[in-house]
């Protein structure tokens, strides 16, 4: 049966450090195969809000569902839909690139796991150092590993905090059909690249504080009001 | 097209269990920190006791005391490249039951006491235990080593899993882990007492049950509250 629910829905999200809001209220609507750039300065609550989204984090008010599923309630049932790339690889420096690969696709009980960490490999152009550890990896092919992680499991909706980042031009090209708009996936991007990010977007959000102080269709935002967000 | 379905505990503590243990292999830090820590004990003991053998009840403090410390090293160590590298987080983005964690993570840190427990006792037993252990005994100990290392493990894991979450995870650790060790380095101590007494002497069956006891309730306790822990 094809879900046809929205792919995220946030409503008067919230999400605090001890007294402090990182995410204040935030509400939006992403439907499936959209992509949702967030923009925002430092501290701005990009990365809580993709670390919400991915239920590491849990909301401390207002709701948020993605795929129909409430994040507070379902959370196991999100983990296998959706596929994250953060600051971190989440790769173990002392694994083999194909070891960790194949621990990640365990976890997500990903049948024919083998046949799948060999397609991502190929497909993020590591095939050749896969049996290399970690540890010795460049951080453009950590980040290029990481992204293997992420869309391992083929999940629905793909969470990239700055996928770009560390990727030469070539390497770019090159995970562009696993995490580019040719993925076909939902996205929610935080990007800190005004043009490159309203690019690709559908939607634009912009952060500040914690709030949302910008919230348009992509054809309707420009690039200056969202450097406006970075004065 | 691969399809994707949410692993079992047996088979996500199973993934768990053979990363951690390629890990330990790959960069064997636990262990050896491990070995030298009790290595250097016994050598400290034999200085700052001005004996060259002890037996009985001082023998079986020294043994479980070194044991003991030695454990915190391996209970501090046991979320370290998931704390460094992000392998919670890893482990929290997929849809594998959170209980399997702590079977995992309580298993690797059994099998690292084990190994430790074994060959501390044999080194003990060459540098410093005054009587020799017949075979009963030897097995009596590895009984009690097996049970206490349990306990450790399961207490050791919860702890882990609590200071994990912590930005003073280093300190949780040993202030949460000892007080709750008491009891059984109690129950494993006065145990142990007449194994290495002169003359020998039989296991304490009420001190094992005791061990066993407090293995379960542990046991249940780290099941109950885990997934909580972990979880944000």
């Amino acid at each position: 049966m094809t879900n046809t629910e929205p792919a995220v829905v946030c409503s008067g999200l919230v999400r605090s450090y001890g007294e402090r809001r990182a995410l204040d209220g935030i509400d939006l609507t992403l439907e499936q195969g959209q992509t949702l750039v967030v923009f925002g300065p430092n501290g701005a609550g990009k990365t809580t809000l993709l670390r919400v989204l991915s239920t590491l984090l849990r909301p401390s008010a207002g709701d948020a569902s993605v795929l129909g599923s409430d994040l507070r309630k379902e959370g196991w049932k999100v983990r296998s839909q959706i596929g994250f790339l953060g600051h971190q690889s989440l790769c173990f420096g002392d694994l083999t690139a194909r070891e960790n690969l194949r621990y990640h696709a365990k976890l997500h009980g990903i049948e024919n796991a083998a046949a799948r960490v060999e397609a991502v490999l190929e497909q993020a152009g590591l095939s050749g150092r896969g049996d290399e550890r970690v540890f010795g990896y460049s951080r453009g092919m950590l980040q290029r590993l990481a992204i293997c992680r992420a869309v391992l499991h083929q999940p629905q909706v793909l969470l990239l905090d700055e996928p770009r980042s560390n990727l030469d031009p070539a390497a770019i090209e090159q995970v562009e059909p696993l995490i580019g708009a040719a993925s076909g996936r939902t996205r929610v991007v935080a990007s800190h690249d005004p043009a490159g990010g309203l690019a690709e977007a559908d939607l634009v959000l912009g952060l500040r504080n914690g709030a949302a102080v910008l919230l348009e269709r992509a054809a309707q935002a420009t690039t200056e009001q969202i450097r406006e967000l970075y004065r | 097209m691969s399809t994707a379905r949410p692993p079992s505990t047996l088979s996500a503590a199973r993934t768990v269990l053979y990363k951690e243990l390629t890990l330990e292999r790959r960069a064997p830090q636990t262990l050896t920190a491990m070995a030298l820590f009790c290595a250097s004990a016994f050598v400290i003991f034999h200085f700052a006791l001005a004996r060259n053998e002890v037996e009985g009840a001082l023998a079986a403090g020294v043994l479980w005391v070194t044991l003991t410390l030695a454990a915190l090293l391996g209970i501090g160590r046991s979320f370290v490249a998931d704390r460094e590298e992000g392998g919670l987080d890893g482990f929290l983005l997929a849809p594998a039951p959170r209980i399997s964690l702590l079977f995992a993570k309580a298993a690797a840190l059994l099998i690292f006491l084990l190994i430790i427990g074994f060959f501390a006792a044999l080194l003990f037993s060459v540098m410093l235990l005054g009587p020799t252990p017949d075979g009963a005994q030897w097995a009596s100990l590895a009984l009690l080593i097996l049970l206490a290392d349990l306990g450790i493990a399961l207490v050791g894991t919860l702890v882990a899993g609590i200071a994990i979450q912590t930005r003073a995870r280093d300190l949780i650790t040993s202030i949460l882990a000892l007080p709750l060790l008491i009891p059984l380095l109690i129950a494993v101590t006065k145990a142990s007492e007449p194994l290495l007494s002169v003359g020998g002497g039989t296991l304490a069956w009420r001190w094992l049950a005791l061990l066993g006891l407090y293995d379960l309730i542990f046991g249940l306790l780290a099941y109950a509250l885990f997934d909580y822990l972990i979880e944000d």
